[in-house]
């Protein structure tokens, strides 16, 4: 390549890219459709990630106790998740699309069973962590099984929980784009109405970068989130991790 | 006092975890149940705050059978230290001894300030109430677990090989400790290991357990050693039992000699002529404090040129010594059979040199205390 060719292919990335930001800019919002625009978009996926996790999380809980109470309830709880799991997000989104129609409920009643896949076992393998001489002491001390569990198994099981959610977050963030074959998907509108659809390069860039971001940032959230609530767990994870190494099931 | 009248775990699958125990724990007193793995020491131990429930017999505290209280209440008046400390990993080191306080009801301010006295007790640094479980040794563990049970001043310590996990200078530590406390706190302690030496130190009252959980033997733990009622009990204590008995006996009995010490001042030949006028092989070199430098041989002083202070000399360790006021003859025994010169070094209380003990007045002594 000749040093002019060098300069013109220079030249034309870095067109390119002021090309791409130039767009991001100019569709942050748009003033005359106001659920068109970058940011709208950004704040339907945060929501629909955010309330499928949450939910998730809501369900996992309850269902992993009573896995980890009842041992037997966990295999077959288990296996129906993952079947779950394993129904491709396409088809349960349009197979929501009669009982929830075009509501956001479409993508998020799907995407909440699937965090179960990560979150439940995450939940249940955090109780069993407590290790049994410190369940012991604390039936010698007086403690209810109801008090053990609110003050001692569910504490320890935290990092173990919090663990699952930071991948299920990731998980859940870059799947939320799959709904928008169903009118919904937050970013990744811009990525298939605005970039496929009109072959148009900007819109799949900034509805890629902006993804990974929000995957980064919630991902940064909760790391503080393990750091505040968590201060006793802080070091030796590489321990903790083998402590908490697949029992059985998983 | 706790009483145990014909108490029987018998498990579903047809294990005899204990059978038909009869046995009266005294107040105030260190009770330690010995016996090998499986020979349902724990079980019995967990009979009494109800974490087992006997299938027969009767476990009685003070006269009141343990059923007749709700599970969590007894446990709360009954202190409990196991082998793994069982700490709350995700509580602080002074949250973990508040603990009972707290399930009592105490108020946390009033709760913690106990935590901070008990630390104190047990021999804790201040500084290390904010740490967590992690972060301390196993020891100190042991230490934060034996605190907690003590928290709400229990009158029953329950004590489950809380000293097998740490290392064996520790354990004497910790063993030592034990016995300062209880000197000081004068709890009802049961004490379960399955270590004879640890029973013997640590315990007022041995029971020695035999597979299939039945009492073999209940005595003070001089008696256990001088009369094992049969051949179990007696191969369970092991042979050196006549040597470990020699622990009830005071060195005091001995008449430490001095004429085989000189300070570092003395001169080689002058000492060699009053140990080879009593035909001592050796003799011990002391400082001008009467503080221990070492041995040398009455054979090697021979060669020395005139004039040399024993001080100068190349001196062999003087080892292990005991105390003449406090320690025992099996101490004494054990500083002569590892010193160099087959003598043991008696000292009193500030390490001063009292005198030596040879293995022959040590034979004597022992001869004429355990008949
Ligand atoms: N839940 C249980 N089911 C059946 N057998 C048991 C159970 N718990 C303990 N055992 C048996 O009871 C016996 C006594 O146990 P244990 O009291 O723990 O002994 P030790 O503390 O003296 O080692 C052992 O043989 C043990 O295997
Ligand atoms: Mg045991």
């Amino acid at each position: 390549m000749s040093a002019a060719e060098t300069a013109h292919a220079g030249t034309a990335a870095w067109d390119w890219v002021t090309g791409v930001a130039q767009w991001g800019v100019d569709n942050w919002s748009r003033p005359g459709e106001p659920d068109r625009g970058i940011r709208p978009r950004l704040v339907q996926h945060m929501r629909l990630a955010y309330v499928s996790i949450g939910i998730g999380l809501a369900l996992a809980l309850p269902l992993g106790l009573a896995c980890a109470r009842w041992t037997r309830l966990y295999p077959p709880v288990l296996t129906g998740v993952n079947v779950l799991y394993a129904v491709p997000s396409i088809a349960l989104f349009f197979l929501m699309l009669p009982y929830t129609g075009f509501s956001e409920w479409t993508a998020i009643v799907p995407l909440s069973l699937y965090t179960l896949v990560i979150l439940l076992p995450n939940v249940v393998d955090g109780l069993r962590q407590v290790p049994d001489h410190v369940r012991q002491a604390a039936v010698a001390m007086g403690f209810g099984p109801l008090r053990r569990l609110v003050a001692v198994e569910m504490p320890v099981a935290v990092p173990v929980i919090i663990a699952g959610l930071r991948v299920a977050s990731v998980a859940t963030i870059s799947m939320v784009s799959v709904a928008s074959l169903v009118g919904l998907g937050g970013l990744g509108q811009l990525i298939l109405t605005d970039g496929f659809r009109r072959q148009f390069d900007a819109p799949i860039v900034v509805g890629i970068l902006l993804t990974v971001a929000l995957a980064l940032v919630t991902d940064a959230v909760l790391v503080l989130a393990q750091r505040r609530l968590t201060p006793w767990a802080r070091r030796d994870r590489s321990r903790r991790a083998r402590a908490a190494a697949p029992v059985g099931e998983r | 006092m706790i009483t145990f009248e014909g108490a029987s775990k018998h498990y579903p699958d047809g294990t005899v975890a204990v059978d038909g125990l009869d046995l009266t724990v005294e107040t105030g007193a260190t009770t330690v149940f010995v016996g090998p793995s499986g020979s349902g020491k724990t079980t019995s131990l967990r009979m009494i705050n109800r974490m087992v429930e006997p299938t027969g017999g009767t476990v009685r505290i003070d006269g009141r059978d343990v059923r007749d209280q709700d599970p969590a209440v007894l446990r709360r008046s009954i202190g409990y230290v196991i082998q793994q400390a069982g700490l709350f990993p995700h509580r602080t080191v002074l949250d973990n001894i508040a603990t009972v306080p707290l399930l009592l009801g105490w108020r946390r301010a009033k709760a913690r300030a106990r935590a901070a006295e008990l630390m104190e007790l047990v021999g804790l640094q201040p500084a290390q109430a904010r740490r967590y479980p992690h972060q301390l040794s196993g020891g100190q563990q042991q230490r934060v677990g034996v605190a907690r049970a003590l928290a709400a001043d229990p009158p029953v310590l329950l004590m489950d090989e809380p000293f097998s996990a740490v290392d064996p200078v520790v354990r004497t530590t910790l063993q030592d400790e034990l016995l300062r406390l209880q000197q000081e706190l004068h709890k009802t302690i049961v004490f379960v290991t399955h270590d004879i030496d640890e029973a013997v130190r640590l315990g007022d009252r041995i029971a020695v357990f035999r597979p299939g959980g039945v009492l073999a033997q209940y005595d003070a733990p001089e008696r256990l050693l001088a009369e094992p009622v049969d051949a179990f009990v007696e191969s369970f204590i092991g042979y050196d039992r006549g040597v470990r008995r020699l622990s009830f006996f005071p060195a005091r009995e001995l008449s430490p000699r001095q004429d085989t010490v000189f300070d570092d001042q003395t001169r080689a030949e002058d000492a060699y002529d009053i140990a080879a006028g009593h035909g001592s092989p050796w003799v011990l070199v002391v400082s001008a404090e009467h503080m221990p430098l070492g041995w040398v041989g009455t054979e090697q002083l021979a060669r020395v040129p005139a004039g040399v202070p024993l001080g100068d000399l190349d001196l062999a360790p003087y080892g292990h010594t005991f105390n003449v006021g406090t320690d025992s003859l099996r101490a004494a025994l054990d500083a002569a059979v590892l010193s160099p010169a087959g003598l043991a070094v008696g000292v009193d209380d500030d390490g001063r040199v009292v005198g030596v003990v040879s293995q022959d007045d040590l034979g004597t002594a022992i001869w004429s205390v355990t008949e």
